[in-house]
């Protein structure tokens, strides 16, 4: 499926439970159209992970996701030879007597023998092209970024033994990154770029209603308005829209119709993944905030 | 690639040049500041801030456009809740003042580069931390592949298992350091260490805090050091009082996620005179602790050995302590 304009990728991803702003939606368009890797950083929780799913499945296509972690190496982001089965293959043509190096390595290193891992496997896909998802590259270290940088500047790779893998169609790549560190400028350079922020309180109500449409109005537009008045405070861990949607869950199943301060109290641990945080504010200021939050509501309905 | 979206909807053209040419979040800003620029209103006095002019002065330094109060990153900036920097009178707790003989507030000038020197020459390794990464040729664990291509080698006979390891590699270090005014004599030389610490290794966070937080990371990147010096001269509250409670939770607040990452070893530079909330710096200094991979508590006045540290802030906790004064007078 591609997509003719921003409008109708926006209601693409609309269909997939994302709201996307316009700007997001700007950003993501332009990466289809210029085959351009999208670099997503953000706080965490705020659904960077979510757009290259969304993505994905608006473009009826599959998502490939890859990991990354301190010390990720060649060996599991891209490919690895499966050096047991190799052993054993190499002990059963010697009890056999027909190891001659030359044809052992060409026996030793054909396709079967390859483990694809996501950006292998993301090159080969055949059909429409996948979403590659790149999550967390800040996790990742230095050396594995350069190596990103040359398989995303050409969409090949090469495996000494095979030769040259070359993409028939280039994926769609959405990286990832809560800046934990600074990415590499020349990283920076090839992607287009898009800071996602914590949503506003029309957004925040959009994402919890199109996220969890079996809770009441009322409790989405409380749970909103709180989360927004919680966003205020100094926090370590500020409130992300996976705890808003988390906590908008946990309230639905306890089958609450209302936010009031003895279902805050009790329910914080949803929303404050910080125990400095969650002493701070149970109380006195959670009901304070609150307060504030329902005011609001009342104000923003009259 | 502007024909891909319609060039007639200014929000469009908006994201869409903002997709393609910002690549920080820090410089977000400066394009919607360089974005208005060019769309405002035309008026009579237009020349004054073109953008025409702003490339200009590109070309021949670095742009101006509020840039500077972006430089030292004040990291209170629309933070409530604190004081602004106060101005307090300089104590230098005379009733010590005998006892820390050689101290830098006595030395003469020549005695003063003297130090400065060996300041410079000072170097220290934080330790290391064994990475996620592998390397051949170490540790215990059997390389397969270097085992099959040397079975390759020997017509399909194992015959050694070569080994690979963990890689090691140096620690990250956080620099916080004291500049308020019971420090202000410190504070020059101070700098100095962290700025010789900061040249050795290429992971060093700094800031510096009297009554709020300043990070001098950047700052500290300038290969001269007068010129990082200079760096006092953007901190707002220089030789003001301390607050290190605040100072730290400011840290946490806006810096720790970002910087106490890979098991970093952090120097808490400060002689412990403390004027904000001894709750807040015990909460702040335990949370210290656990992030990071050592806590290294600096004490200036620890130089002289009749000093005890007797007052709230430095007896609250048991941290490691290490002399300061003594390595170099």
């Amino acid at each position: 499926m591609s997509m003719q304009s921003i409008e109708e990728l926006q209601a693409a991803l609309a269909q997939q439970r994302y709201v996307a702003d316009r700007g997001l939606a700007t950003s993501l368009y332009l990466a289809l159209k210029l085959g351009r890797p999208l670099l997503l950083e953000g706080e965490a929780g705020v659904g960077k992970t979510e757009v290259a799913k969304a993505l994905a499945a608006a473009l009826e296509t599959e998502l490939i996701r890859l990991q990354c972690y301190e010390g990720l190496d060649v060996a599991h982001a891209v490919y690895e030879w499966n050096y047991p089965r190799q052993l054993l293959e190499i002990r059963l043509m010697e009890a056999e007597g027909r190891v001659d190096r030359e044809a052992a390595a060409h026996e030793l290193f054909r396709p079967e023998f390859l483990i694809r891992r996501p950006l292998l496997q993301a090159i080969e896909h055949e059909g429409r092209p996948p979403v590659l998802l790149i999550d967390e590259l800040d996790r990742a270290d230095e050396e594995f970024e350069g190596y990103l940088l040359e398989m995303l500047s050409e969409f090949q790779i090469t495996v000494p033994e095979l030769g040259t893998i070359r993409a028939a169609a280039p994926p769609v790549v959405v990286l990832t990154s809560n800046r934990t560190r600074e990415l590499h400028d020349a990283l920076k350079r090839r992607c287009l770029f898009h800071w996602i922020d914590y949503p506003d309180h029309a957004k925040e109500l959009a994402i919890l209603q199109a996220r969890a449409p079996e809770a009441p109005r009322r409790l989405a537009e409380q749970v909103a308005a709180f989360v927004q008045e919680l966003r205020k405070v100094d926090l370590y861990k500020k409130t992300g829209i996976s705890e808003s949607l988390d906590w908008i869950a946990a309230l639905v199943a306890l089958d609450r119709q209302e936010l009031d301060a003895e279902t805050v109290d009790e329910t914080l641990g949803l929303v404050l993944k910080n125990q400095e945080d969650v002493e701070a504010i149970r109380g006195e200021r959670a009901r304070g905030i609150l307060n504030r939050a329902l005011a609001g509501g009342v104000r923003s309905a009259g | 690639m502007l024909e891909l979206v319609e060039i007639g909807r200014r929000e469009d053209f908006y994201n869409t040049l903002r997709a393609l040419l910002v690549q920080r979040v820090e410089d977000l800003a400066l394009f919607d500041q360089a974005f208005r620029a060019f769309w405002r209103a035309p008026r009579g006095e237009r020349t004054q801030v073109d953008l025409r002019a702003l490339g200009e002065e590109r070309k021949f330094g670095k742009p101006k456009v509020e840039r500077e109060s972006l430089r030292a990153e004040p990291a209170l900036t629309g933070r409530e809740g604190l004081p602004a920097s106060e101005t307090v009178e300089v104590r230098t707790y005379s009733a010590h003042e005998s006892l820390r003989r050689k101290d830098f507030a006595k030395l003469s000038e020549e005695e003063l580069q003297q130090a400065r020197k060996l300041v410079e020459q000072l170097r220290w390794a934080p330790g290391f931390r064994r990475s996620r990464r592998w390397r051949a040729g170490i540790g215990r664990r059997p390389d397969l592949r270097r085992t099959l291509r040397a079975a390759l080698r020997s017509h399909g006979e194992t015959l050694a298992i070569p080994t690979r390891g963990r890689k090691l590699v140096s620690r990250p270090i956080v620099l916080l350091c004291d500049i308020s005014g019971s420090m202000e004599r410190y504070a020059r030389m101070l700098l100095q260490f962290v700025h010789s610490i900061s040249e050795g290794f290429h992971k060093v966070e700094a800031f510096v805090f009297a009554t709020r937080l300043t990070r001098i990371t950047l700052q500290l990147r300038k290969s001269r050091m007068d010129r990082a010096l200079s760096v006092a001269s953007l901190v707002p509250d220089w030789s003001g009082g301390t607050r290190i409670g605040d100072a730290l939770r400011t840290f946490h607040l806006d810096w720790a996620r970002r910087t106490l990452v890979g098991g970093p070893v952090v120097l808490l530079i400060s002689d412990g005179w403390d004027r904000g909330d001894p709750q807040t710096l015990r909460r702040e200094m335990a949370r210290l602790q656990r992030s990071c991979h050592r806590l290294i508590w600096l004490n200036p006045l620890l130089g002289s050995p009749e000093y005890e540290p007797l007052t709230r802030a430095c007896r609250r906790r048991c941290l490691m302590w290490t002399t300061f004064c003594r390595s170099t007078t």
